[in-house]
């Protein structure tokens, strides 16, 4: 049985579709990504599977549950980490677990033995009798991940999950992630728009845009099918030596952005010499080079067109982030 | 329907409740200002016929407004909660709505009465009349009647309005004239016709009648009749809250 499968899934908002169509399988003890920019439909997607949202159209099941026909079944057997905060900042955080605990029915034996545990494989143990309010924002993303396997969910949805942490943080989230998906065994659906993060975590990748998820395949596959390395050159006037470039066999493709030329090249480290005789012989000069394996990102910008980028995100969510900043 | 998650959504009210000590003081400082300032100012102009003192006659109906204004308001929480997100935290739980609204019916509850109460012995002490035990257990059963009431009517509000600024302006706006036209603070008897027929569609009257005749011992209507009014009210006010939670989203 897979984990979740969704069929024809859609999502419309006033005539704007969402999440268009989405044909997704997940196998079990997979670690799954879903990497698009901002609004590319993403959280409707998850929020659908968590049973919060209905779907305009379409099926999906979780954890072999009908999401429509058995939405208690299906929450039962998933945990959460939602995008937007989610934690009650006047409770501590160990009361936020037991709150969390009593709702998903926990005796309270299992409650406690469970809250310490969970506690401690996010280190947060020191600081579990203090209200949440006093956490900063990577105690927090800590401690609602701590809270969304506390029930031993099968499956579990983290909408991205490092969003707005520092690095260190995130390296700290990512251990977590592979604990809980390798140690625990739980399913996970991952959403997010950093690729180093879709590529260092997930075992398989699907890009979504408007609503579609356009290509899907391990990570390593994805970046395979660029055939080649990104070679970059600094040179003055670009332009003059791009037709020259194209004409090489080797040089797959050439993109000019301000000083630099972006070339993709097949084995791109040994190239790099060739590429440079040949800015030499037109009379120019290099004044610096890079050469590297393609990223997610590139895989992005091949089949989108376009780099992802950061948007602005809802007004209501603007308006909320902004009363959490102002009203406590 | 799942006790443990009624028991805990009511928890957490009185944690925030107990924790927030200024939202206490501050919500009895305002009906006791009006007990103390309306009472005795205008206690030493006016007699209500068949009642006598003035504030005697005053403190049930301001002990009927703090569970008002108390009671409607705690319907505000739903609203912080979808705004810091909480909500999601609640909605995405393997229980169901209704758990979830009667946990928030009785923690608003609970809170409504618990001012209710200190208010009755806070008029005690400024020399209001005070009920023997048994109507001291009347009044308060007419206090959890009315509360639960309200407590459903600002649960239903709440599932209709985003913006937790708004929400107590909607709520001043409503309750302000049910508690002017209930016959809190003047004999609704001796009122102009227009203003008594008002005040007899005014669910807010049968509460204060209730809790004046049990806590001194006259009311205009027999007790039976305000308790049965009150809990028709209270009744559909919980349905009406209960089907409006029901299809909120967080």
């Amino acid at each position: 049985m897979r984990a979740i499968v969704t069929n024809g899934l859609t999502r419309e908002f006033n005539g704007l579709t969402a999440v268009d169509h989405v044909d997704l399988q997940i196998e079990k003890g997979e670690l799954f990504g879903l990497l698009g920019p901002n609004g590319a439909g993403k959280t409707t997607l998850i929020h659908m599977l968590c049973t919060i949202l209905p779907p305009t159209e379409g099926t999906a099941k979780v954890a072999g549950f009908g999401i429509g026909k058995k939405p208690d079944s299906v929450r039962a057997s998933i945990g959460i980490v939602f995008q937007d905060p989610s934690l009650d900042n006047r409770l501590t955080g160990k009361e936020n677990l037991d709150f969390h605990g009593r709702v998903y029915g926990m005796s309270k034996t299992l409650r406690e033995k469970r809250i310490d545990e969970v506690l401690k494989l996010v280190g947060l143990e020191d600081r579990a009798n203090a209200l949440v309010q006093t956490y900063s924002s990577g105690m927090r993303r800590r401690l609602e991940i701590a809270r969304s396997f506390m029930h031993h969910p099968k499956i579990m949805f983290l909408d991205e999950p490092t969003l707005g942490l520092d690095p260190q943080t995130r390296r700290k989230i990512w251990e977590h992630i592979q604990m809980l998906n390798k140690q625990e065994k739980i399913t996970i659906l991952l959403t997010t728009h950093y690729m180093d993060e879709a590529d260092y975590l997930c075992d398989r990748v699907g890009i979504i845009d408007h609503g579609r998820i356009i290509v899907l395949d391990k990570p390593k596959k994805l970046k395979d099918q660029l055939e080649g390395d990104i070679v970059s050159l600094e040179v003055p006037q670009p332009k003059k030596y791009a037709d020259v470039f194209r004409e090489r066999k080797y040089v797959k493709e050439v993109k000019i952005v301000g000083d630099y030329l972006y070339l993709t090249v097949t084995g791109g480290e040994k190239a790099v010499p060739k590429l440079i005789d040949i800015v030499a012989r037109h009379g120019g000069k290099v004044r610096s080079v890079g050469c590297r394996s393609p990223t997610l990102e590139d895989v992005f910008i091949r089949y989108t067109g376009r780099g992802i980028r950061e948007e602005e995100g809802g007004i209501k969510e603007q308006m909320r982030a902004h009363m959490r900043a102002h009203m406590r | 329907m799942s006790a443990q998650a009624i028991y805990v959504l009511w928890l957490r009210d009185m944690k925030w409740f107990l924790r927030a000590k200024a939202r206490i003081i501050s919500t009895i400082v305002m009906p006791f200002l009006w007990l103390a300032i309306l009472g005795m100012g205008l206690g030493a102009v006016t007699q209500i016929p068949g009642v006598g003192n003035y504030i005697d006659f005053l403190a049930p109906g301001i002990v009927a407004m703090a569970i008002l204004f108390n009671a409607t308001m705690s319907g505000v929480s739903v609203l912080w909660d979808k705004q810091f997100g909480f909500m999601k935290e609640i909605l995405v739980a393997p229980v169901s709505r209704i758990s979830i609204m009667l946990g928030k019916t009785f923690g608003g509850t609970t809170t409504s009465i618990i001012q209710g109460v200190m208010l009755l012995l806070v008029a005690g002490l400024i020399g209001a009349k005070m009920p023997g035990p048994a109507g001291f257990l009347l009044a308060l059963l007419f206090m959890i009647v009315l509360a639960i009431g309200f407590v459903g009517l600002g649960l239903a509000i709440a599932s209709r309005i985003e913006d937790p600024v708004a929400f107590p302006l909607v709520i001043n706006f409503l309750i302000m004239p049910l508690f002017f036209l209930s016959g809190a603070i003047f004999p609704i008897s001796m009122a102009p016709e227009w203003l008594r027929s008002i005040s007899y569609i005014n669910p807010v009257t049968y509460g204060v009648d209730g809790l004046r005749g049990v806590i001194i011992g006259v009311s205009e209507f027999p007790i039976w009749l305000d308790l049965g009014i009150l809990a028709i009210f209270s009744l559909a006010m919980v349905l009406l809250g209960a089907y409006l939670f029901k299809k909120m989203s967080a």
